[in-house]
């Protein structure tokens, strides 16, 4: 009751930062009083009882507003919980509300939320990542104990390291889609935002795992990682060469990234950097791949059987799709699904789609001999720290080329996480990025947690 | 005739769409039978409401492999959906998930028997895909309606090559076709319900020549009378065009049943851009070897190997074992006589015989007959056991049991006072009646007309109510009139 109340009050007091797209006060309150009193009556507690949890805009809670930051959801209410909202709540966790983001997702900056941007709390003229911006900064100032975003290419991680708090990416396929608002079905996982490592750990294994309403989740065990999370050992860990001395990040960050390779080497580790030949080639792949999926995923949204539908009786079938999605989506929504269709086109599709996929392949097959010799990857997780508002918004292409780094791991699958190790001269944080393979995510979990005790 | 019209070859393919009878949708669990009240067999996944994803339905995979094994075709080991993207309000996703570019099924074949003999048409492929929904137009003024009932519902598509050559193939193929999916479970084959649904290309070409001329894709075609006719009509209408020196435009017409012709719906510059790629949401599902048997060893015989079995095993003539193996409701009714110890000759009589008269009579199936095969065989087994004779069975025995089949063969016909009697004291006290009544009859027999013994048999036959052995009411006259 405590909590609820706590983060009630500074979800009221932060209101300026806009994180929260709606906020379930009443039922809160209403949960943790029964909660309250299942604890007193010395029922056995479940384990996340009374852990307050934001959930991103684009994670379905029956009976609650779920609009992806986008007018075309305007006032679009979920008819069944996701598979991982399911979870969570089988647990007695308390999810308090909805959290800001990009459109659809799409955006990483918080600046294409139809509800305005989020501020970062540490310097509000700064913009808090994307998209899952709402996400970090409900972790970040104090809203809720841990929050769901969703990450196609650096959507949690990336507001995670402009925040200065942790966020996971598991490996695809290991929690469940069902009930995820989709952007890249091939790409899309859900990732948790959190201060340590064991509270990630934790959410995580509640929502991992099999789940017959979603044919592309793993069947592969659950470990119980927030109780191993503890043990340490010497890793063999990979940086890429090109990617560490590469023009586009910040002199500062270089710098800082060098000197942390050389403490892991001091603490014991094994650090070699190796040879990576695709880095020019990832984020370029990474638009025609998830941006031809967008298209189609996105096709669902034609204002018929729900949503935003342009109000003119007198016009014929092709102008009400064509007014009701250009009202209902915003502008980048709007790009990508233009790329997506003409990459998808007849004329173009072997060019860019299965060129695209080809690139794909072969990074994923590159990746697997990498995790032959070593067992964590380490890169930045961005080019440089959080910018201003307006900074980048009117030039899309430095925007995608900022995702440079992170875009990566959803290319080829594998679980990634930022942590907030660094502090730039500006004052904002910045984190160093770890990979590991497929399913690993306990060896990612207790590399990082070593890594946040220092 | 159109003038000319026997220059030209007529080339057609066919795509035959078939609903498949599982319980549950493709990638869902809602209910995938027919009909219902509107927007009733729906759930989030059905409507594509946002985060909602497909799960492919095990049970379609294996109807659709069922029918490509009985078609001969290769079965695909590793198979992927893709999307087909366009937009239309009874498509809830904006995107069909269809096989495609990648069948399950490639190649097999169907036999079809028209005047010209025997022949297999050859299959291009079958391949699953989901249904759309259905816009209703006529419930309200304003708007357009739309039943997501349908949306979902697993089709197999089964596409002929332009291996067919006139009106009278296609009907035959299309009737083939249909009493094969019927046969196997696979679709319950109901065109005018949609459940099975055609579309036809056409094109004509001068015959000797190869190359395929331009086609024309003739749609809305709800009978296997109106794919003859569309066909018909469409070869008349290309064949004049060309003889006019007119070129034929390459386009999609629609069948009108009310007068038997067709309308272009759209030329191919208007055909869309499908954007076709593989669905992301759904791995690659592999048939196994394991799999594979399973259904395989599930299979039926089909009619053609059991036209074979019942001549070469049973020595039914061909004609019985045709008339058979016409449609799998036959086969089974007549797989459970032989079961119920009936013999094939005259399990084959009944049924082409009593038995389809009264279906045809009263207009019933013999999915819905409601005598139960081994009632059927009782009444066979009263004959062959000469405790009935065949024509009372028929007449008397046959119809009581068919209204009230809660007794017994051998009690209907103890009841009805129809069993045959055997008992020699009974039947000489009728041939002594009957030699009684007719001695003129006797004494011209005893003077060497022996051919009179069949008026004296039907004589007793009359006088016993058929209920005397013929063996022994012949062997008695024999006696006696020989005295």
């Amino acid at each position: 009751m405590q909590a609820v109340e706590f983060y009630l009050q500074q979800i009221e007091a932060k209101k300026h930062l806009n994180a929260y797209v709606d906020v379930y006060a009443e039922e809160a309150l209403q949960k943790a009083k029964e909660l309250d009193e299942k604890r007193k009556s010395g029922e056995p507690l479940k384990r996340l009882h009374g852990v307050v949890i934001g959930i991103k805009d684009v994670i379905c809670y029956k009976g609650h507003k779920v609009t992806a930051a986008s007018h075309i959801l305007e006032g679009f209410t979920a008819t069944y919980n996701a598979t991982a909202v399911e979870r969570l709540l089988a647990e007695d966790a308390i999810i308090i509300g909805s959290l800001n983001c990009d459109e659809f997702a799409m955006g990483s900056s918080n600046e294409n939320s139809f509800y305005g941007a989020t501020l970062n709390a540490i310097d509000e003229s700064r913009v808090p990542g994307g998209s899952s911006g709402g996400s970090a900064v409900a972790v970040q100032a104090d809203l809720c104990m841990v929050s769901l975003g969703s990450d196609t290419g650096g959507s949690v991680r990336q507001p995670a390291d402009f925040c200065g708090i942790i966020g996971l990416k598991p490996t695809y396929g290991r929690i469940s889609r069902y009930g995820l608002i989709a952007y890249a079905s091939s790409f899309d996982q859900i990732g948790i935002f959190g201060k340590n490592v064991p509270d990630i750990a934790l959410a995580l294994e509640i929502m991992a795992g099999a789940d017959d309403f979603d044919s592309t989740v793993a069947r592969e065990k659950v470990e119980s990682y927030s109780s191993l999370v503890q043990e340490s050992k010497p890793l063999r860990i990979a940086y890429f060469k090109d990617a560490i001395d590469h023009p586009s990040l910040d002199a500062e960050m270089t710098e800082a990234m060098k000197s942390y390779l050389n403490g892991l080497s001091e603490k014991g580790h094994q650090v070699t950097g190796i040879d990576f030949d695709f880095l020019e080639y990832i984020v370029p792949t990474y638009y025609v791949l998830t941006t031809a999926e967008a298209s189609s995923n996105l096709s669902r949204f034609d204002g018929v059987r729900y949503g935003y539908r342009v109000n003119d009786e007198n016009i014929d079938l092709t102008s009400f799709y064509s007014q009701s999605r250009s009202q209902g989506f915003g502008k980048e929504v709007k790009r990508r699904i233009m790329l997506g269709t003409f990459v998808l086109s007849a004329g173009y599709f072997d060019a860019y789609f299965t060129q695209a996929q080809k690139v794909r392949k072969q990074l994923y097959d590159q990746t697997q001999l990498i995790f032959r010799d070593f067992d964590v990857i380490i890169l930045p997780t961005v080019p440089s720290p959080a910018f201003k508002f307006g900074e980048k918004s009117g030039d899309p292409t430095a925007m995608y080329l900022a995702d440079i780094y992170t875009v990566y791991a959803n290319l080829v699958g594998i679980p990634a996480i930022s942590l907030p190790v660094f502090t730039h001269s500006n004052g904002m944080p910045f984190g160093v990025q770890a990979m590991t393979n497929q399913f690993c995510e306990l060896s990612l979990l207790r590399f990082s947690h070593q890594m946040m005790q220092q | 005739m159109v003038q000319g019209k026997d220059k030209y070859e007529v080339v057609i393919g066919l795509e035959v769409h078939a609903q498949l009878l599982t319980k549950s949708k493709l990638f869902s669990g809602d209910s995938a039978t027919f009909g219902g009240e509107a927007n009733t067999h729906i759930s989030p996944i059905t409507l594509a409401y946002p985060g909602t994803l497909p799960k492919l339905n095990k049970e379609a995979v294996e109807l659709a492999i069922r029918l490509g094994l009985a078609c001969g075709c290769e079965i695909e080991r590793i198979n992927y959906f893709a999307r087909k993207n366009y937009f239309y309000p009874d498509l809830p996703k904006g995107y069909q998930i269809s096989q495609h570019t990648t069948p399950i099924c490639k190649g097999g074949f169907v036999t079809i028997r028209t005047g010209d003999g025997k022949r297999d048409v050859v299959l291009n492929r079958i391949h699953l895909e989901e249904d759309a929904g259905k816009s209703i137009h006529d419930v309200d003024d304003k708007n357009t309606c739309v039943d997501y009932n349908r949306a979902g519902v697993p089709l197999v598509e089964i596409v002929t090559e332009p291996d067919l050559h006139s009106s009278e193939e296609a009907y035959a193929y299309i009737t083939e076709l249909r009493k094969l999916v019927r046969y196997l479970h696979v679709c319950d084959g109901n065109m005018e319900e949609g459940s099975l649904r055609c579309d036809a290309n056409i094109s004509i070409r001068l015959k000797g020549e190869t190359k395929l001329g331009t086609k024309v894709e003739v749609k809305n075609l709800n009978s296997i009378r109106n794919v003859k006719k569309a066909i018909d009509y469409e070869v008349d209408r290309m064949v004049e065009l060309v003889e006019k020196g007119e070129s034929i435009l390459q386009e999609t017409r629609s069948f009108d049943a009310t007068n038997d012709t067709t309308f272009s719906l759209r030329s191919k510059e208007e055909a869309n851009d499908y954007r076709y790629f593989p669905d992301p949401d759904l791995p690659p599902f592999i048939v196994s070897e394991t799999q594979l048997q399973k259904i395989k060893d599930a299979m039926p015989a089909l009619p053609e190997q059991l036209v074979n079995k019942y001549m070469e095993q049973l020595n039914l003539p061909e004609y019985d074992a045709r008339v058979i193996c016409d449609d799998g409701g036959t086969i089974h009714y007549f797989e459970k006589l032989i079961k119920h110890g009936s013999h094939a000759k005259p399990a084959a009589n009944w049924l082409l015989g009593p038995v389809k008269s009264f279906l045809n009579d009263h207009n019933v199936s013999i999915e819905d007959f409601s005598l139960k095969p081994e009632k059927l065989a009782d009444i066979i087994e009263l004959v062959e056991s000469g405790k009935v004779n065949f024509s009372i069975a028929a007449h008397r025995i046959f119809p009581a049991l068919v209204k009230d089949g809660t007794k017994t063969a051998l009690e209907t016909a103890t009841e009805m006072n129809l069993l045959q009697e055997s008992d020699t004291d009974s039947i000489a006290t009728w041939v002594d009646e009957v030699l009684a009544k007719m001695p003129d009859k006797v004494a011209e027999y005893k003077k060497g007309k022996k051919g009179l013994i069949g008026l004296f048999m039907g004589e007793v036959k009359k006088v016993s109510k058929g209920k005397a052995d013929p063996k022994v009411t012949t062997q008695l006259l024999t006696e006696k009139l020989s005295q």
